[in-house]
């Protein structure tokens, strides 16, 4: 019997053609190289900061608003000065990007865990399972998320897990209708048609067939929504709410450092404002890649 | 002439109803405006009997309702109404299929392959899913596979954009055959392949019949294909069966002014190479399976219509021992 | 003969991509004359479409001509400003792509894109936009076309959205139309229809003709020459009869004897054995070696192409050469 194997590319697993390519936008490996270099900053915070900005006994009151290159009464020098309580900004703000990306993970993976399970269900059942679903999920999209989470936060109290549960409750919604609008297109395609003929349970064909094909436009929401968590988790931090004083994030640290902008201790706000800027910024980049390369309608 | 074959489709029916929108059956229930649900009459009354080790050919244009026969044989689709049964065992019950002895090969290999999935999981699934073979036992069976359509071992590794067309459609064959099945509905399954690897694809069909005794329905509209494959050719129309006979009677002394008009209509080589220059098309639009025509649905455009044909559809009656036709007036007298 | 119309000499056509060039078109050269039907045939990736792009200067990156030279009435077409192409695209050369509902705008009415189409080359007034329009769209064999007028392209079935496109192909009587497999998602009785009316349309408009397809028996009925492609490059020419019952090159033979209605049913059909090769990974020489049963070790050199009258191949063992083949003599 003739084999035509001629034509067979050498073994390239999909997601290594993607890494391939995902290299060879300049601007995204650049946004995912500082994403990782924060990231390891972050799970290393204990390690490399000098101070730990959560030990209040390590706090001099005497050393608080001073500006960058100050050496302190610890003996080390304060690269980028301290703020109104006498923490090192520099160790405050890895341990606040710490804080964020954990918080931003979190919630964003569980966030697309219910919702992709949720949209996925909805869009490949149909009929009333899915209008009542979906009709839930919309008027959960009509809310503004920063007002779900403030009311939320200001609920449940203070403290990390809550917050996380504040911020799922405002985002599941999105991946929900991104997972079924995938679902709903992927329902009537010949390959579902093939599995469920053979005959495989609907519920199979949901998970091993259906939510994997789903994950594309997925994926690229992902992104979007850690970048999304953290800023809302920022913004509430601002705000006061979400977590503790003692244990101060991103956004605090720059509600803290606001009082002091005119009159001309910028550090306090701007470092960890730039901070969670470049975080956000990488994060976004990044996801734009992904999206781009995972649409097949875009020729390179 | 009997009625059940190994493969028994009894006056299957298949209507596509949608439900207007929800404004639209407010506003009638409320204002009495017209929102009648827009109905598709894709297959009327079929009955087709395959005896075993037959392949029957299924043939017919656009809204003939071929495919969703094959759909319904093949226990993908419900009918609406009538039975569909594989060695005598339903192929449906309340919308779920119950047997594994028929299964599907669609047309487009570029869709009916999960993108994700590799190769060898995709033949596997079904088998293992099933109970036919242990975890085990599933490399061995996919290399057997493989092998059967012409493929490598080594293409159970790969996923279905490594392939080219012609690979993919021997990947959808191979994943049909690993269910054991007695029966195939083959959709058009060369159609979207290029003239040289259709004749690989169709020689395939051919050795895979002769060695495994498949039973096959295949659905085609290219009529040169349907003649080299089928022992019986079904020609269809707007939902129902024209024609039925032997293949080679069928294209050389037609029945039906339908079916004589497709074969004049159809572009050909003869034997020797020669073109055929003078086609003869067959005026007027194909028409639609939601408004279809009253009395006999070729009537608009049959050369050969009376008024009896404007009124009155045709029974599908027996024109010869093994003929049937659905014509008032059959070409070459009734 | 006719006065020769179009002539595309030494054509090249690449793709640059990330796993290398693939040359599409590789040095492809032959003519069209007035009023002339030309098949263009071959497989998938045998650069046939990229022939018909690339003659209206429509290959977008990561595709590009490389070389050759196009000339339509002496003018030549490869490096023409994009303005001065734009003025002969509808006026002199047209197009029909395969699928209509990507050819038509689905938001647009008929009328409009034909009023678009017209206004594209010449001042019209509205009435007078109408009246040509309606003379198209009947010339086509359009039943009512005024109802079909006011309809947008889904309203239409896919065998009268095909006719509106060649209405709009033909509304400026162009000297060439190039059509790219426009009738291989129509249904059979359809392309019946289309292919009689494209047949009477072109012979009373002394329009050229290239049909473009990978179906032998449609393109026949059509084309009094045709054109082989294989792997980019041009393999057979000559009258469509005689190509076909006498083919020249072992590719064309196969291609002709894989065919179902060249077998007897039931018994297996000739097959040509592997696959066409990769573009970016063509063989030394004649690219169909790998696959022909009369290969030899000569066959590593690129054929030349060799001309005999009107016919002409690139093989360096062509099949049924023994004279000029006479009709007169087929059938015996």
């Amino acid at each position: 019997m003739s084999t035509d194997m001629q034509a067979l590319v050498p073994l390239q697993t999909p997601m290594r053609i993607f890494f391939d390519e995902f290299l060879e936008n300049r601007i995204a490996t650049v946004a995912v190289t500082v994403l990782f270099v924060i990231i390891i900053l972050a799970l290393s915070a204990p390690l490399i900061t000098p101070q730990n900005p959560y030990d209040l006994a390590t706090l001099v009151l005497t050393d608080a608003r001073r500006p960058p290159g100050f050496v302190g009464s610890n003996g080390f020098t304060h690269w980028l000065g301290t703020d109104a309580q006498g923490r090192d900004l520099l160790s405050a703000i890895i341990y606040g990007l710490r804080i964020s990306l954990q918080v931003g993970f979190t919630a964003g993976v569980i966030a697309f865990l219910l919702g992709a399970s949720l949209g996925t269900l909805a869009g490949f059942i149909g009929g009333r399972t899915e209008a009542l679903i979906m009709r839930i999920i919309d008027l959960q999209l009509s809310f503004p998320a920063i007002l779900l989470a403030l009311v939320l936060a200001a609920l449940l109290g203070q403290g990390k897990w809550q917050l996380i549960a504040a911020l799922v409750t405002a985002q599941y919604a999105y991946f929900a209708r991104t997972a079924h609008g995938a679902a709903t297109a992927e329902r009537s395609k010949d390959y579902v048609e093939a599995a469920l003929s053979t005959p495989l349970t609907p519920t199979r064909v949901a998970l091993r067939h259906v939510l994997p094909n789903c994950l594309p436009p997925l994926i690229v929401v992902v992104t979007v929504q850690v970048a999304n968590s953290i800023a809302l988790e920022a913004t509430l931090s601002f705000l006061g709410l979400g977590l503790p004083v003692s244990e101060p994030s991103l956004g605090m640290l720059i509600s803290n450092g606001f009082q002091y902008m005119l009159s001309g201790r910028y550090w306090i706000s701007i470092y960890p404002g730039l901070a969670l800027i470049a975080l956000i910024v990488c994060l976004n980049l990044v996801g734009d890649q992904i999206r781009d390369q995972l649409n097949p309608r875009l020729k390179r | 002439m009997s009625s059940t074959g190994f493969i028994d489709l009894d006056r299957i029916t298949r209507r596509f109803t949608s439900i207007p929108p929800f404004t639209q059956r407010l506003l009638k229930r409320l204002g009495g405006f017209a929102a009648s649900p827009t109905v598709v009459y894709a297959v009327e009354g079929v009955s087709l009997s395959l005896a075993h080790g037959e392949t029957l050919g299924l043939v017919g244009e656009s809204g003939c309702g071929k495919s969703t026969l094959g759909r319904v044989a093949a226990g993908i689709l419900p009918a609406t109404a009538g039975n569909a049964t594989v060695a005598g065992e339903a192929v449906m019950v309340d919308g779920r299929k119950t047997t594994t002895r028929i299964q599907m090969v669609f047309q487009d290999p570029y869709a009916s392959l999960n993108p994700r999935m590799r190769i060898g999981e995709t033949i596997a699934e079904g088998p293992v899913s099933h109970g036919m073979i242990t975890k085990a036992q599933s490399a061995s069976d996919v290399n057997r596979w493989l092998n059967a359509v012409g493929l490598d071992a080594s293409a159970a590794q790969r996923f279905p954009h490594q392939f080219s067309g012609g690979q993919r459609q021997r990947v959808a064959i191979a994943r049909a055959l690993a269910m054991r099945p007695d029966a195939l509905v083959c959709d058009e399954p060369v159609a979207s392949l290029d003239v040289s690897i259709q004749a690989q694809i169709i020689n395939l069909f051919l050795s895979l019949r002769r060695e495994l005794n498949l039973t096959m329905l295949f659905i085609s509209h290219d009529l040169s294909v349907v003649r080299h494959v089928s022992d019986r050719v079904a020609i269809m129309y707007l939902g129902r069966i024209v024609e039925l006979g032997p293949t080679e009677r069928i294209f050389t002394a037609p029945r039906h002014p339908y079916t004589r008009a497709l074969l004049d209509s159809a572009p050909r080589l003869a034997a020797d190479g020669a073109p055929m220059q003078d086609i003869q098309p067959i005026r007027g639009e194909l028409p639609s399976p939601i408004h279809p025509p009253p009395g006999c649905a070729f009537h608009q455009r049959c050369a050969y219509a009376q008024e009896r044909c404007r009124t009155e559809l045709p029974a599908l009656r027996a024109t010869g021992k093994s003929d049937q036709a659905a014509c008032h007036f059959p070409l070459g007298g009734p | 003969m006719n006065p020769v119309l179009l002539r595309v000499r030494d054509l090249k056509a690449e793709f640059v991509t990330r796993a290398g060039v693939a040359r599409a078109v590789d040095g492809v050269s032959f003519d069209v004359h007035a009023g002339e039907i030309v098949g263009l045939v071959g497989e998938s990736g045998c650069g046939k479409s990229v022939t018909g792009y690339s003659i209206l200067g429509l290959i977008d990156a990561p595709g590009r001509i490389a070389g050759g030279s196009v000339q339509l009435d002496g003018q030549e077409l490869i490096g023409m400003p994009h303005q001065q192409l734009r003025a002969l695209r509808g006026r002199r050369i047209a197009m029909v792509f395969q699928d209509p509902m990507s050819t038509l705008n689905p938001v647009l009415t008929v009328s409009a894109q034909m009023n678009m189409a017209i206004q594209s080359h010449r001042r019209c007034e509205a009435a007078q936009m109408r009246q040509h329009a309606l003379s198209a769209l009947a010339k086509v064999g359009i039943p009512d076309p005024e109802r079909r007028l006011m309809a947008y392209p889904h309203e239409l079935s896919g065998g009268m959205r095909q006719r509106v496109a060649i209405a709009i192909a033909f509304l400026h009587q162009p000297a060439l139309v190039i059509c790219d497999e426009p009738t291989t998602a129509l249904d059979v009785s359809i392309q019946a229809q289309i292919l009689v009316e494209m047949k009477t349309l072109v012979r009373e408009a002394g329009i050229s003709l290239i049909w473009i397809s990978h179906d032998l028996a449609t393109v026949s009925v059509l084309a009094s020459r045709l054109l082989v492609m294989y792997a980019g490059r041009l393999i057979e020419e000559g009258p469509t009869e005689e190509v076909l019952r006498r083919p020249r090159h072992p590719y064309t033979q196969g291609l002709i004897d894989s065919l179902p209605s060249r077998a007897k049913p039931g018994q297996d059909l000739v097959q040509i054995p592997g696959s066409a090769p990769p573009l970016g990974e063509l063989p030394l020489g004649c690219a169909f070696r790998d696959r022909c049963q009369f290969a030899s070790s000569v066959c590593f050199t690129a054929p030349a192409q060799t001309v005999d009258h009107q016919r002409s191949w690139r093989c360096h063992h062509p099949l049924n050469v023994g004279g000029p083949v006479r009709l007169a003599d087929a059938g015996q």
